[in-house]
């Protein structure tokens, strides 16, 4: 098979199917010379008619698509329960006429055939739910329309069903003469059919696409509903509070700040799912809680992800603490937080534009920076080191191997 | 003489706060609130730099700088946002912006980005700085790079490490021990690689960006 699928019909450039074309494009010569080929060996016999079919049946499609045989044998389940009921259909027969249960000869086609058909039609209805789940996961958040619109290749193979089983009728029918008196009455029903679906179809496609339009409708109304339930509960909230604390400039500019943080996480469709948590956003959070604690702006940039492991949470620990440090020293300035994640490592920086200190003059006994970030870091296999003089601000900088 | 400057942007309230931060600090000729008035505006006012909304109604700051660019291609753009969406912000660099400051950013600090575009010079935010240095990570095959403009150099890299982390570019000149004129022609160099680059990297990487988002 793997030979097969680097030999490919050509359809772009094909006069029929590309099976020439495909030939000629894999052989490397002209085109025209394969279709002689292929109708001088036509006239011996019909050979190169078939060769040409075979060819049509085994090449896959120049797109990427694949070969009609492979088309069907990747339904290979549902043609093998049809198989399985037309045999089990014959096998009952048999079993019958065994018995000396017989009515005549003429029951068995017609048995068989609507036998498939019931067949088809049984697997469709049971097997109904199956092509919703390998749908892309964008339909599938509508349930609704799924139910309302069956794929088309189930309807198609409904329909051939339902052929299969009238065929399988029309045939006993006709096998036993009973259709000659029915003759008329037939053409009569069909003339009747055809008038009342002439009559009846543009009705039918209009209420099909009014459902289609109150649909939509009922989608974008859900969705308007939501993001109003949304602003509601947030920003709405947020801006009544900003209106009662008029007085106070910081808290406002804290409210805001963290009103747009959210709306922001919101617009990006970045809801924080527990379980899900990657070390940009964990740096996020972190920096929004020291903001919201302090009422210091802390500009967060992060180049690159990771999930979040024990080393990284670590690292997220004493960034934080580089934070909360940074806004209690330096509370006028805005604190700026990098990270950098890449394959070998994540480096981290906070930088405030503070006072600096002399980091000679710090006591033994203060231990923030010297257990609760360099410790930290130490202890998981990083290092932590501070950079900072007074009057030039202080910068943390924590890195951990990954 | 102070650098001239237009505004544009479609909120009132934005035009009308940086307006009035930026009075007396440089020479405001007017603002402009969609895509049609700034273009006009823009081509009889003939400002040293535009200031550019990234996101507005029919086409954003894009179609402001590509009409404009027609018939006055050397016309200076700086980009104003709130939206940290990457893949517009590169968008509107790429469109040929030479810089990006988001709109939390102080009226003197802003004054001062404007001065330095109107220079000719590039304006990296920690944000964009960021952003780039997301666009140009991760390797690519090697007969795909062009390395004169598909690849940061490791200075590029540093200047702009530092720009992210929030220095400023003569702390950065200090740091590295380079002049503030070399930081500058780093930036600089780096902005026209993302203007230039054809590295399918920035497009795919615009792509995942939406999707993981």
């Amino acid at each position: 098979m793997a030979r097969m699928k680097e030999l490919r019909r050509d359809p772009e450039r094909g006069v029929l199917a590309g099976v020439a074309a495909g030939l000629a494009g894999r052989a490397g010569i002209d085109p025209l010379i394969v279709r002689v080929g292929f109708i001088a060996a036509s006239f011996a016999g019909g050979f190169g008619f078939a060769l040409y079919l075979l060819g049509w049946a085994l090449m896959p499609g120049g797109d990427g698509g694949r070969a009609p045989v492979e088309r069907i044998a990747g339904k290979r389940e549902t043609w093998l329960v049809v198989a399985g009921m037309m045999l089990l259909a014959l096998a009952a027969l048999l079993l019958l006429r065994e018995w000396g249960i017989w009515f005549s000869d003429a029951i068995v086609w017609p048995v068989i055939l609507a036998a498939a058909g019931g067949a088809l039609i049984w697997r469709q209805s049971t097997a109904s739910d199956e092509p919703a789940a390998d749908r892309p996961a964008s339909t599938r958040a509508t349930p609704r329309t799924a139910a309302v619109s069956l794929p088309r290749d189930v309807m198609g193979r409904a329909f051939v069903g339902a052929a299969l089983v009238v065929g399988g009728a029309l045939v006993f029918l006709w096998l036993n003469d009973a259709l000659r008196p029915a003759r008329d009455v037939l053409l009569a029903v069909v003339v009747v059919v055809v008038a009342l679906t002439l009559i009846l179809a543009p009705w039918w496609l209009r209420l099909v696409r009014g459902l289609t339009a109150e649909r939509t409708e009922r989608i974008r109304s859900q969705e308007r509903a939501e993001v109003a339930a949304h602003l509601h509960d947030s920003v709405l909230q947020t801006l009544a509070l900003m209106q009662k604390r008029v007085d106070d400039p910081r808290e406002v500019a804290a409210l805001a700040r963290r009103q747009e943080r959210e709306l922001r996480a919101w617009l990006n469709g970045r809801r924080a799912v527990a379980g899900d948590e990657t070390v940009a956003l964990a740096l996020e959070a972190a920096a929004a809680e020291v903001e919201e604690a302090h009422g210091v702006p802390v500009e967060v940039v992060a180049v690159g992800d990771a999930p979040l492991d024990e080393r990284a949470l670590a690292l997220v620990a004493a960034a934080r603490e580089a934070l909360v440090n940074a806004a209690k020293f330096a509370p006028e300035s805005p604190v700026a937080l990098y990270a950098e994640v890449d394959p070998e490592r994540i480096e981290v920086f906070v930088r405030d534009r503070g006072p600096g200190f002399d980091p000679a003059a710090v006591p033994d006994d203060r231990r923030g920076v010297r257990e609760s970030i360099v410790g930290r870091m130490e202890r998981h296999g990083g290092r932590a080191v501070v950079h900072t003089a007074p009057g030039a601000g202080t910068e943390v900088e924590l890195v951990m191997k990954r | 003489m102070s650098a001239s400057v237009v505004i544009v942007d479609d909120h009132h309230l934005f035009r009308a706060g940086v307006r009035a931060e930026l009075d007396g600090l440089v020479d405001v000729r007017g603002d402009a609130a969609t895509v049609e008035d700034a273009v006009r505006l823009v081509l009889d006012a003939e400002p040293d730099v535009v200031l550019l909304d990234v996101q507005m109604p029919g086409g954003g700051g894009v179609e402001v700088i590509r009409q404009v660019a027609l018939r006055r291609p050397a016309q200076r753009f700086l980009a104003l946002s709130v939206s940290d969406a990457p893949e517009d912000v590169i968008a509107v660099i790429r469109a040929g912006a030479r810089g990006y400051v988001t709109k939390t950013i102080s009226g003197a600090e802003l004054a001062d980005a404007v001065r330095r575009i109107a220079d000719g010079d590039a304006v990296f935010s920690p944000r964009l700085a960021g952003f780039v240095l997301d666009a140009f990570a991760g390797g690519l095959p090697a007969q795909e790079v062009d390395p004169q403009l598909d690849q940061l150099s490791p200075r590029e890299r540093e200047v702009l490490r530092h720009i992210a982390r929030g220095y400023l570019y003569k702390e950065i000149a200090q740091r590295l021990s380079i002049s503030t004129k070399t930081v500058e022609a780093h930036v600089s160099a780096v902005l026209r690689k993302l203007q230039l680059s054809n590295r399918h990297e920035l497009s795919r990487w615009a792509v995942e960006r939406r999707l993981v988002d």
